[in-house]
């Protein structure tokens, strides 16, 4: 199974990285060996041939959810002015943890050790891939073969997003997201809040151009655009949005809404969620291009965070 | 078009799109939700009347069957759970217009209390209708986090510990399903609960799988051990929320768990598991009740009320399933069961909406300050006192039906120990619904301050519902035959 020193050494790198990131004391250093581990284990994936999961585990598990992680990090500090305490040694719940992880891997090592020879879905997917509108079969099986869990996880992130307004203070409602950025001109920051959005911008819309063929798709072009707004932003080029903007709130519903009519149309065809095979193509690239605008809206608003006070801003 | 598709449509999609309106549009919340109810009930009673009249619906979603799709399956089971999620969302949203309504200005709570609960419908109405295990992680996830939001939608300090620890136990769980349901991916190749039904055996990892499964949505269900996580996360929320979530959310990865035991893997069940499930509700029904008795909240004591109820859902593992199931009186004790869940959805949101409305009129909701409430509030103090006899299982209601049914099969499976805890929770509800009702009839204190005013027609929905609970056992032959439709194995027995 282990087939070069390179993936052995792969493996082990991975074990470190996740054992840095829960083990350790200092926070900031547990997020960074996070990141370093989805970046691990995005290359993992890239081994084993699945680059549409590798750049999705890159972007949003290594990227989007690292910088989560940071603004998390600065407003604990902040709030509590200084590191957060981490868990003094509880030693019964810390055992007791490691008692229940150490279980479940046995569990999980026998179970798979012991797996008959794995039976994907890679043939029918083959077989019905011309009558899917995408000649990606990663694409075909989210955007059609089983769209309507695709449909359900863009709307997952409106959930998610919710659940981080209603952390918003009341008298701060309706103003805009997150705290105010600042750079010096001429700061490193700053020149790269000119340069990077270009070519973000490029690279996120062929991500979703090319989903069809090759690996890629809305999920990956939508992080890449959602990181050149919030690098924008971060720069202090632009401000983030009022949470009450009436455009933000388009932006953050279109793609879901576009891709549930689609689904209710599909009851002309007495089902659910048809995409003729005449039309699919070009349906799934306008689900995915209004997605993606969604995506990267949601994403970008869930890293600026809830509304702040004014005066804090 | 077909009628089954246009049903299916309308009951998965209205209340998705209700929510995307409402996220659009701040301050239409109650008129959205409304609309939203008329189009999902619409769309449920086409779907019960085409079960009642064809038998069970499937569906395969953009027409690909499975293995390659997912497949929608809207059988009886699932026809009682949605006709019962649309009555109690009716009832919940109608008396939350008030306290969420729009008014000049946006408001915080106002804003996202009406998305994050038509979410939570449309989570439920597709965790209901679908037939394929990785769909139904989808669902649970979005039910997951609509549910944190909801308990910490006051943004009390209290409430999000509550919220932040009821998300821990809650993601621990999807991670656990998710687990169990890759492996079964990995060994079947296909997330197909029928299919999986022909190829599940009793391999190390079949065992693992259901294992991880059982775990992770028994914790979601908040069964013993993994109740720690409900009674802060359902007392602390607003009422209206707290309903949606004791009365609707739990049944969810408990109906997934049916699904899972009686139709996926229905040989694995051996009967140490059973009992193991059993044994930990019966554990759960004891706990819980002791600690309602205990509460001097009446909201805590709801809150504990629903980890000793759902713990005798648990009843249904050994009564109906393993060898059991093949037994003349597995129909009894699975149709109590889901009676049980039917009928304490119904009773456990109307006892919350009560709570609600008897806060917003005194203003807190400590029992000593319940004292002579009955005088200000007549109907809703009627309301609590019909879905008590629910809760406690007294006739007419649907709960003495599903105990009925559940201790009849008890007997003739020769497991009296379950008739004799079904007896035993009967009596525990009571003690600890005594003490409410009692101060809610007792003479008001000379000094109390006077209640405020809270409308009739908004104490009209807490009483429909628990009216809506009892009909439940007056008129039982009818829910009892529609829900045995499609029930794989069925041997179906009557109501004797």
């Amino acid at each position: 199974m282990i087939a070069s020193i390179f993936d052995l050494t792969l493996c082990l790198v991975i074990l470190a990285a996740a054992g840095a990131a829960t083990l350790g004391r200092d926070a900031f250093m547990a997020v960074v060996f996070y990141i370093v581990y989805g970046i691990l284990i995005a290359m993992a994936w890239l081994r084993l041939g699945a680059i549409d999961v590798a750049l999705a585990e890159a972007a949003i598990g290594a990227g989007l959810t690292g910088v989560l992680l940071l603004a998390a990090l600065a407003r604990v500090a902040r709030k509590a002015g200084k590191e957060p305490a981490s868990a003094a040694s509880v030693p019964a719940t810390t055992i007791a943890t490691a008692l229940a992880a150490l279980v479940i891997t046995i569990g999980i090592a026998y179970a798979f050790l012991t797996l008959p020879e794995p039976q994907g879905l890679q043939g029918h997917v083959a077989e019905n891939l011309a009558a899917s509108g995408a000649e990606n079969p990663v694409t075909a099986v989210l955007l059609n073969f089983r769209g309507w869990d695709t449909l359900l996880e863009s709307i997952v992130l409106l959930a998610a997003l919710l659940g981080i307004w209603t952390l918003a203070q009341d008298e701060a409602w309706g103003g805009r997201a997150g705290l105010r950025h600042v750079t010096r001109p001429g700061s490193v920051l700053a020149q790269f809040g000119r340069i990077l959005p270009p070519i973000g911008l490029l690279v996120g819309v062929y991500l979703v151009w090319a989903g069809s063929k090759q690996p890629g798709g809305a999920f990956q072009g939508g992080t890449v655009l959602a990181a050149v707004w919030i690098v924008t932003i971060m720069a202090g080029l632009m401000q983030a949005p009022r949470v009450a903007d009436r455009a933000l709130r388009a932006a953050l519903v279109i793609g879901p809404v576009i891709f549930l009519a689609l689904a209710v149309a599909g009851i002309f065809a007495g089902a659910f969620l048809v995409l003729p095979p005449a039309h699919a193509g070009w349906l799934i690239l306008a689900v995915e291009a209004v997605l993606t605008l969604s995506i990267a809206a949601t994403l970008a608003m869930l890293v600026f965070g809830p509304p702040e006070p004014e005066e804090k801003r | 078009m077909t009628a089954s598709a246009l049903a299916l449509a309308l009951i998965l999609t209205a209340p998705l799109f209700g929510a995307l309106a409402a996220m659009l549009m701040g301050r239409r919340g109650p008129a959205i939700a409304l609309a939203t109810i008329i189009a999902t009930a619409a769309g449920t009673l086409i779907l019960l009347v085409i079960i009642a009249t064809e038998g069970a619906v499937h569906l395969a979603i953009g027409g690909w069957e499975a293995p390659l799709g997912i497949q929608l399956r809207a059988d009886g089971l699932a026809g009682g759970f949605i006709a019962t999620t649309a009555l109690v969302m009716g009832a919940i949203l109608a008396v939350a217009a008030k306290p969420f309504a729009g008014g000049k200005t946006e408001r915080r709570s106002a804003y996202t209390f009406w998305p994050l609960a038509l979410l939570l419908w449309g989570a439920l109405n597709a965790i209901f209708l679908s037939g394929d295990l990785f769909n139904l992680y989808v669902g649970l996830e979005l039910l997951t986090l609509v549910a944190v939001a909801l308990v910490g939608i006051e943004g009390k300090r209290e409430t999000l510990a509550a919220a932040l620890r009821y998300m821990m136990f809650a993601l621990m769980g999807s991670l656990l399903y998710l687990l169990g349901a890759a492996l079964l991916y990995a060994a079947h190749g296909t997330l197909d609960i029928a299919l999986l039904a022909e190829r599940v055996g009793s391999a190390p990892g079949d065992i693992v799988a259901a294992a991880a499964i059982t775990g992770g949505l028994a914790a979601k269900t908040a069964l013993f051990p993994f109740h720690a996580w409900l009674p802060p996360a359902h007392s602390g929320a607003p009422a209206p929320a707290s309903a949606m979530l004791s009365g609707l959310v739990p049944k969810a990865s408990f109906y997934i768990l049916l699904r899972f035991w009686f139709e996926a893997a229905p040989d694995l069940a051996g009967s140490g598991v059973l009992m193991l499930l059993g044994g930990l509700g019966a554990f759960a029904m004891v706990y819980g009740s002791l600690l309602a008795l205990h509460q001097d909240r009446l909201k805590l004591i709801i809150a504990y009320s629903t980890v000793a109820q759902l713990g005798y859902l648990f009843f249904i593992f050994p009564l109906a399933g393993g060898e059991s199931a093949a037994q003349p009186w597995a129909a009894g004790a699975w149709s109590g069961a889901i009676f049980h869940a039917l009928s304490h959805a119904m009773a456990k949101a109307s006892m919350f909406l009560c709570a609600g409305l008897i806060i917003e009129a005194i203003g807190h909701d400590r029992l000593p300050g319940m004292k002579g409430i009955v005088r200000a509030l007549p109907m809703t103090v009627f309301a609590f006192a019909l879905a008590a006899i629910t809760l406690m299982g007294l006739p007419p209601s649907g709960g003495f039906t599903a105990k009925y049914l559940m201790m009849t099969a008890s007997f003739a499976a020769g497991q009296p120990f379950w008739a004799l805890m079904l007896i035993l929770a009967g009596l525990l509800a009571a003690a600890y619904l005594y003490r409410p009702l009692a101060l809610a009839f007792a003479l008001p204190d000379e000094d109390a301050p006077a209640p405020k005013a809270v409308s009739r027609a908004r104490q009209f929905a807490p009483l429909a519902l628990a009216l809506a609970a009892i009909l439940l056992g007056i008129l039982s032959a009818a829910p009892f035959a529609f829900i045995q439709i499609g029930r794989p194995g069925a041997a179906v027995e009557g109501l004797e």
